[in-house]
């Protein structure tokens, strides 16, 4: 402000460089002098209609990207007439049956120009082909899409529990993703490789550092076992990360998370290409940290979450919106929270240089100790698993031990409330001053009436033949395990065979997983 | 010295977020409560069939996606059709508006985001000696 000139990144004659192996102050060596980050708002809730209409207004208002929320039905790859989708159509995300309801929820967008992220991982490889069909039709040519499918269906096992077959040809589905976008889209992520959900559902920073990680070794020794070269497809992998409340530490995570892949990309997976080797992220500020007491408070809370992912370096941003702890965003919650990262880029002068953490002795120490927790836990699963992080890491699934020491890390921050040993201001401190609770955004169940009847116009109006010769390919497909999926599911989205029916076909050659209920 | 008080947590429909009910589910052991975790994609059936054999004073279900209209109401019906006199209590998130909707169709008690320890175990009680006193 005052005009001091500024160098893009300080440090001594001896210092490592943003940008340089192995990318602890950053991937790229002028970080955000030369872009911002990406500013992509996560939506979604009702009808696809519902949803394109809030696609637009974040548009309009500067959002860079589309991030796509789906239903809980469409998430475990159930149809909304299906009899336990009763109740939760449209309710945290939106509904999307067929390719009829993608094509509703990208109306007059134009998906050659926006990156579009979908967060869905059981279904994702149906969801994927839905989107690629959409483009299709639609005239955008595969190469110029451009977006993330989260598809880390690990990390689904551990946390967040949306799974439907078991880990193993859950493992192949994310392969036949990777391999069918390494071919055919070279714009797209293929696996958003996700700590988010794992931290939310009670993990500590150093464990959300180390099971993402871990997780992401398992996919790219997964990946490579089926003849992929390791540079053909590790460009494209990205990241998801939390960020909490505890600054510093989030800060050392993203560092600590860059410095370790970089290495085990290049020694253990034998990488090469300078992309492989940088770690990319997306950025979403913690759900878990929002209070219902005193909302208004959490704008606080985000800002400080969302400069941590920025001073991390993230390559791209979701700020929560202040009413979450108590419902879906409204549209002028979601639109204080971009302006949140708004002020951020525009108005704080972080962007100006890259890493100004490096050299803290305090961050670099925490980074490193980040990484040797990191480290130690991989050791831990690689015996496991003799040698093999994907076997170790499946093994530990297996046996509930992420499970087992996400609920412990829960419990023990439960305690620490408890007693007041952390202060969560407005819920166990500073309570007064909670009288007026915000208007919400309400989803009534009308949504559920309109989908049904959209779902059954579709079903009435589609070619019933070539549904069933579609499902027919897929399960033929699915029984023979070195054949890509993505062809037949492909198929079987342009046939306007609904997500039900394609992961039913699936299941019956896959099965499912039922995880052993445990406290 | 009286029975100790039996709970059945469970997570009612798709959600699998379930950090909450396993938090709950300490919460209640710590506080000399027994608890039976069903765990996730419970059917209303299900957990009426569970909390009659397992003969609970309390179902406390976790409800976090919106769908708390349609699953308390239905696992409510399904614990009287199946002679279970157990109290129910939902935690998670619950706008206001249909907390009394889920107090007409026999919830006793809803806890929100936040709520302490202490909150969680009286609820619980009081629901459980609720449901011994009818």
């Amino acid at each position: 402000m005052s005009g001091v000139p500024l160098e893009p990144v300080y440090g001594p004659d001896d210092a490592e460089l943003p940008g340089q192996y192995p990318y602890t102050r950053g991937p790229h060596a002028s970080m955000y002098r030369s872009r911002l980050w990406t500013m992509r708002q996560f939506a979604g809730f009702g009808t696809a209609e519902d949803t394109n209409v809030r696609f637009k207004e974040l548009l309009r208002a500067g959002g860079s990207g589309l991030s796509t929320a789906f239903d809980m039905p469409t998430l475990m790859g159930r149809d909304s007439d299906d009899p336990l989708a009763l109740g939760e159509v449209g309710k945290a995300g939106v509904a999307v049956d067929t390719l009829a309801d993608m094509e509703d929820l990208f109306a007059d967008i134009d998906l050659g120009s926006v990156s579009t992220s979908m967060t869905i991982n059981s279904p994702a490889a149906y969801a994927l082909a839905a989107y690629v069909a959409l483009g299709d039709s639609t005239g955008v040519p595969r190469e110029r899409l451009s977006g993330t499918i989260q598809n880390d269906i690990l990390k689904e096992y551990q946390a967040q529990k949306e799974f439907v077959f078991p880990p193993r040809p859950s493992m192949r589905l994310v392969s036949d993703v990777v391999a069918f976008c390494t071919a055919e889209l070279p714009r797209w992520h293929p696996i958003s490789i996700s700590g988010y959900h794992i931290r939310e559902a009670g993990s500590t920073a150093a464990q959300e550092l180390a099971f993402t990680l871990a997780n992401g070794f398992a996919y790219v020794e997964a990946a490579q076992s089926t003849g992929l070269a390791v540079d053909a497809f590790a460009p494209r992998l990205s990241f998801f990360f939390n960020a909490h409340m505890d600054f510093f530490e989030e800060i050392a995570k993203y560092r600590a998370a860059r410095r370790i892949w970089a290495r085990w990309l290049r020694d253990r997976f034998g990488a090469s290409s300078e992309r492989s080797l940088q770690l990319r992220f997306h950025t979403q500020t913690a759900g878990v940290s929002l209070t219902a007491q005193q909302p208004e408070v959490n704008i606080a809370r985000v800002a400080i979450e969302a400069l941590a992912g920025v001073l991390g370096g993230t390559q791209s941003l979701h700020t929560d919106s202040f009413d979450e702890a108590l419902a879906l965003p409204t549209a002028k919650a979601a639109r204080i929270a971009l302006r949140t990262q708004q002020v951020i880029a525009h108005e704080s002068g972080v962007v100006h240089v890259a890493d100004p953490l490096g050299g803290s002795w305090f961050v670099e120490s925490l980074t490193d100790e980040m990484e040797r927790q990191a480290e130690s836990v991989f050791a831990y699963l690689e015996e496991l698993g003799g040698g093999s992080m994907l076997d170790g890491v499946i093994a530990a699934i297996e046996e509930g031990w992420f499970q087992g020491e996400i609920a412990d890390a829960a419990y023990e921050f439960q305690k620490k409330l408890r007693d007041t040993r952390w202060i969560m201001v407005g819920a166990n401190g500073f309570t007064e001053g909670d009288e007026h609770a915000p208007t919400t955004l309400y989803i009534d169940d009308a949504v559920e009436e309109k989908q049904l009847k959209r779902l059954a116009a579709v079903k009435h109006a589609r070619d019933d033949d070539a549904v069933a010769a579609a499902l027919d390919r897929l399960r033929a497909d699915a029984a023979s395990p070195d054949v890509n999926l993505m062809p037949a599911l492909l198929d079987a989205a342009k046939s306007y065979a609904s997500v039900g029916e394609a992961m039913g076909a699936l299941e019956s050659v896959f099965g499912t997983w039922v995880e052993q209920p445990r406290v | 010295m009286s029975q100790p008080i039996r709970v059945l947590i469970a997570k009612v429909g798709l959600d699998g977020h379930d950090r909450g009910p396993k938090v709950v589910a300490r919460i209640l052991r710590d506080a000399g409560i027994e608890v039976i975790y069903a765990g996730l994609r419970q059917t209303p059936a299900m957990i009426a069939e569970t909390a009659r054999e397992e003969d609970v004073d309390v179902v406390g279900l976790s409800m976090h996606n919106g769908a708390h209209r349609t699953l308390v109401p239905a696992v409510v019906q399904a614990l009287r059709a199946a002679d279970s006199d157990a109290a129910v209590v939902v935690g998670g998130i619950v706008p206001d508006v249909d907390v009394p909707k889920l107090r007409d169709a026999g919830v006793a008690a809803v806890l929100g985001p936040g709520a302490g320890a202490d909150e969680v175990v009286a609820a619980v009680e009081a629901a459980a000696s609720a449901r011994t006193g009818s």
